[in-house]
């Protein structure tokens, strides 16, 4: 049986790991590869680390520090942030990505999808997808460019023709609710968990166990991806994956 | 010399970082010029296309060395699409012949039931026989999976362990010295790392 997924994700911005609220103001919480070193320690099921550095987008900051990361991390690593086409992505899974996250890159070239699956097969990129929730009309609308530049194409159009044109992964992200710890959006996940055939990974809210018991147990989402649960509190993957056995949801036997 | 074959193609580092931590000193094989003849152990990693990974070693003129390699009964591991390349024959992107070491065809796995394809996550290791790579391996441990296609072994002795994903997938296929991992081990953590270290020590008899 196929198990649940827990991914902490670590936000990388000049050399060091920070945690975001709403995609803005940032805390330092460590360093990178320590922190890699630890959540391997800690049985993660998979790691995810992103870039957010403001200066444009470049992958040289994941760059310097992909190689002595992976090198301490047995567990599936997940990179973007930057990534602006095919031979950056090349050069990441080369350094020691198992998967890249293609995010503003895909708006300008979305061939660039069916190309890096032709490639490196589907399973290794991933499409993330940035989310606001517009006030005034209560839809969930797409976003690029670190949540700055609001996309037209609805939302689930969008992830329709990514996973279409050779996404191999979701990476579903709610910036309203990123760093504020207080749930997950379940409708915006439902919703595109039950659109698309590919996994999908949520992220953005994530403050307590519970809030991954009600993501698993109320959407058809297999993997979560949680920062701030993870930085600022006693928690760590193995009691998370403890608290949710008790709640009859599998995850992978150490 | 443990050779890990660089198929410009995927996470090479993480599988050479894998097999150091075990105690071993790989090397990088570039395509250009491998010293088939130095070697004891061959893995072939490869994350992606069937075809990309088939064209790889066509370019270089690599297949019938590893066909030769593999027939001297020196130990050949191959990790995910490294393993699928085994088979005879590959569907994706078109019919595809693979090294043909192992025989039996790559098929796409079936979205029975509702079920999510590719398949990624972590999911039960279940033996079929007793193998030395498998030795000191719990039963049941689960190892990390990404794939959108599962080779059907035509010879169910060729099958080592499987996994269940609304139908069973085989996960490690063997014959003689020439074995495969369709998931990856480098990647998942403890037994994972058992089952690259039993092959760097594994002398390519059953």
């Amino acid at each position: 049986m196929l198990k649940n997924r827990i991914i902490p994700v670590m936000l990388l911005l000049g050399g060091r790991l920070v945690k975001t609220a709403r995609f803005d103001t940032w805390r330092d919480v460590g360093d990178p590869v320590k922190s890699a070193q630890v959540y391997n320690s800690q049985a993660a099921d998979e790691l995810m680390l992103l870039n957010i550095g403001r200066d444009g987008p470049s992958i040289a900051p994941l760059l310097q520090i992909l190689g002595p990361l992976s090198r301490g991390c047995f567990m599936p690593l997940t990179v973007g942030g930057g990534v602006r086409g095919f031979d950056d992505m090349a050069i990441l899974i080369r350094s020691g990505a198992d998967k890249v996250v293609l995010n503003s890159a895909v708006f300008d070239t979305p061939d660039l999808i069916t190309r890096a699956a032709d490639r490196f097969g589907s399973q290794a990129v991933v499409v993330g997808v940035d989310v606001r929730l517009d006030p005034e009309t209560g839809a969930h609308t797409v976003y690029s460019d670190c949540g700055h530049r609001r996309r037209a194409v609805p939302l689930l159009d969008h992830v329709q023709s990514c996973v279409e044109r050779g996404a191999g992964e979701i990476l579903i992200q709610s910036i309203d609710r990123d760093g504020v710890m207080g749930g997950f959006d379940l409708p915006l996940v439902a919703k595109v968990t039950d659109r698309v055939s590919v996994p999908v990974i949520c992220a953005g809210g994530c403050g307590h166990y519970e809030h991954l018991r009600d993501v698993f147990h109320g959407t058809r989402v297999r993997a979560a991806a949680c920062g701030s649960l993870f930085n600022f509190t006693d928690s760590n993957p193995i009691r998370a994956k403890a608290f949710l056995s008790n709640h009859g949801l599998p995850f992978r036997k150490v | 010399m443990i050779g890990i074959l660089d198929m410009r193609m995927g996470n090479l580092a993480s599988v050479a970082n894998a097999i150091e931590e075990v105690g071993f000193d790989p090397v990088i094989l570039e395509p250009e010029r491998v010293p088939f003849d130095d070697l004891t152990h061959l893995v072939i990693p490869g994350v992606g296309h069937f075809g990309a990974a088939m064209r790889h070693l066509d370019e270089h003129q690599l297949s019938p060395l590893i066909r030769a390699y593999a027939a001297s009964g020196r130990p050949l591991l191959g990790l995910c699409v490294g393993m699928q390349i085994l088979a005879a024959l590959g569907t994706e992107g078109g019919d595809t012949p693979g090294l043909g070491l192992i025989p039996g065809v790559v098929v796409r796995i079936a979205e029975l039931d509702g079920l999510r394809v590719p398949h990624v996550g972590w999911n039960s290791l279940v033996p079929a026989r007793r193998h030395p790579l498998l030795d000191g391996v719990k039963p049941d441990r689960d190892v990390y999976f990404v794939h959108s296609y599962a080779l059907r072994p035509d010879d169910p002795d060729d099958l080592i362990a499987a996994t269940e994903y609304g139908e069973p997938l085989a996960a490690i296929v063997g014959r003689g010295s020439v074995v495969g991992c369709q998931f990856h081990p480098e990647k998942s953590q403890n037994g994972g790392i058992q089952i690259l270290e039993n092959f760097c020590r594994w002398d390519g008899r059953c």
